[in-house]
């Protein structure tokens, strides 16, 4: 897959302040790369600098091999953002808004309309097109500030803060429609949010942010792996097992410890391939296995022992 | 330079400034004031007054007429008092306030634009298109100055118009615009609608609301003022020549403030006032 958005040391300093400090990153086509951090850790500040609308104090940056600070106007030629506040012309129509933003896009003229109709057909406004957005609910809002960023099909999408502010329906169909983006199109996405569930189900790789620097990058396996380099199974059975069992299972290569006891045990292995052993060996040993639950770590899991670290 | 994205956010700008009616009322209020109510009241009085009460304010008028150039002394020859006092108040004192109206627009609106855009949290989507600095900054000019030349223009006409018809009684001929008129409306307009707009971008740099950046424009009334009072107290008359020289000040004017606008319009810099 093509590198669409390479990153080296990005810098940006308001005065005393580093937003963004010496950021390096790569995004590639199709991906869904999500800028994980608190407010403040220097999201927007990133997707504004890739955007071309601030230029950087350091560092370089590419997009579709172009640089945002001196080509700034190409780049978002093939760039959609949705705005953390929807940003809407509360009092223009919906469709007034997208052709509006669809001009500015050069969109042609003979195609504007339809594609404007199409689009808001996709999101489910059809039958508000001509009401004035400041009728709509917050979630409707948020839906039409996404066709805004979708209406000239840009390869590349910026979302910050997709679901802020939004009720939880609101939110799940918003999350739903950026999940379908990607499959639809095959856009690449750069998802900037504090919501960690969200990253969790959208991205395919996620960069951990605080303070305007990397914390840590990859996929959630990735980051669990290399947080928690050993794995922990818990184990449950109908009936304590033998003694003899727990002696088989400790004495089995790649079994680093065995706690607890009775129906309930959880042991630490170096990888989850030395699980299937376990369970061969303690059926070997009669023991009544009920459930084997290799420890998943959530992506908030990983984020909070992130941020402890940096504390 | 992309035409298109520039007529299209002109567009967008005067579509949002109908709806908002702090930026309109005036709009409609003045010319109303100034094409209708005032020249109605300047002809009808002296048709309705008594003609002792006339000269007594025509003694005055005698007194201006002498500090006249000649050839504005020449419009009043051969004219009866009520036809002179007509002349003087339709056609001369109210000359300068008309001057106000392409100012006020044009801050009015520009204000909206500018300032409006940044206060509605619209402003980011906006500075993310795929325009240039400069296509953005000539569209919300355009925005501005379009209007602001062609409200004037239509209040002139109204003036016009109504001032003819109503002094037809008494002069029974179609005497109005006087010939000082025309620089007025057509080179000193233009440039006091460019005036407003460029004073309006630089204030809006510094201001967080559309009130604060229309009433800071709205100051620049008092430029206006002082033609009205020179006009009134006879220190100033608006002649032909008068009104080319005033107008050309400030077109350099116009053109100095453009230039620092347009280098001080940065998205950087429009970014980091969100």
């Amino acid at each position: 897959m093509e590198t669409i958005v390479e990153v080296n040391g990005l810098e940006r300093t308001f005065g005393q302040n580093r937003a963004v400090d010496g950021m390096t990153f790569h995004v590639k086509q199709g991906e869904v790369f999500g800028l994980l951090g608190p407010n403040g850790a220097g999201k927007t500040t990133t997707v504004r600098l890739l955007n071309g609308i601030l230029p950087p104090s350091g560092g370089t940056a590419r997009v579709f091999g172009l640089d945002p600070a001196t080509d700034g106007q190409h780049v978002r030629q093939q760039t959609g953002v949705l705005t953390e506040s929807p940003a809407l012309y509360e009092r223009l129509s919906a469709r007034e808004n997208l052709e509006f933003f669809g001009t500015l896009a050069g969109i042609p003229e003979n195609t504007l309309g339809q594609r404007v109709l199409d689009i808001l057909k996709f999101f489910g406004l059809q039958e508000r097109v001509d009401d004035k957005v400041e009728t709509y609910s917050k979630g409707m809002k948020q839906r039409l500030a996404l066709a805004r960023a979708l209406v000239h099909e840009p390869p590349l999408l910026f979302l910050d803060e997709p679901t802020s502010g939004l009720d939880p329906e609101a939110a799940q169909q918003v999350n739903e429609l950026i999940a379908g983006l990607g499959q639809r199109n095959g856009q690449t996405i750069i998802l900037a949010t504090h919501n960690l569930l969200d990253a969790q189900r959208l991205c395919d790789r996620v960069a951990i942010l605080n303070k305007g620097r990397i914390l840590a990058m990859g996929s959630l396996t990735e980051l669990a792996r290399k947080l928690w380099p050993v794995t922990w199974v818990d184990i449950t059975f109908w009936a304590a097992p033998s003694e003899s069992a727990v002696g088989a299972v400790k004495a089995q290569r790649g079994v680093m410890q065995v706690t607890g006891q009775d129906e309930a045990w959880q042991v630490q292995v170096e990888s989850e391939e030395v699980i299937p052993q376990i369970v061969q060996t303690l059926a070997g040993q009669g023991a009544s296995i009920l459930k084997v639950n290799p420890r998943d770590y959530t992506l908030e899991d990983i984020y909070f022992a992130l941020q402890a670290g940096e504390k | 330079m992309n035409w298109r994205s520039v007529w299209a956010i002109a567009k967008k700008d005067l579509k949002e400034v109908r709806q908002n009616k702090a930026a309109w009322g005036p709009g409609i209020a003045v010319p109303l004031i100034f094409a209708i109510l005032m020249p109605l009241l300047f002809i009808i009085l002296p048709q309705v007054i008594p003609v002792e009460d006339v000269e007594r304010e025509l003694g005055d008028i005698d007194v201006m007429l002498r500090s006249m150039p000649p050839a504005m002394q020449a419009l009043f020859e051969g004219r009866s008092l009520e036809q002179m006092f007509v002349l003087y108040m339709a056609g001369f004192t109210l000359a300068p306030l008309f001057l106000i109206m392409p100012l006020m627009f044009s801050t009015v609106i520009g204000s909206d634009s500018f300032v409006g855009e940044r206060e509605r949290k619209t402003m980011e989507a906006l500075l993310y298109a795929p325009t240039s600095d400069i296509e953005l900054f000539l569209g919300k000019v355009l925005a501005a100055v379009i209007p602001a030349i062609g409200l004037s223009w239509l209040t002139y006409l109204m003036y016009i118009i109504v001032v003819n018809v109503a002094s037809y009684p008494l002069f029974g001929e179609i005497w109005f615009p006087l010939p000082t008129w025309y620089p007025l409306m057509l080179w000193v307009t233009p440039a006091l609608a460019v005036l407003g707009i460029s004073a309006t971008v630089l204030i809006s740099s510094r201001v967080r609301t559309f009130m604060e950046a229309y009433q800071m424009s709205a100051s620049l009334v008092i430029l206006v003022l002082g033609l009205v009072i020179g006009q009134v107290t006879g220190v100033l008359f608006l002649g032909i020549g008068t009104a080319m020289a005033i107008g050309t000040v400030i077109w350099l004017v116009d053109i100095a403030l453009i230039y620092v606008s347009v280098k001080n319009f940065k998205r950087s810099a429009l970014v980091a006032k969100l």
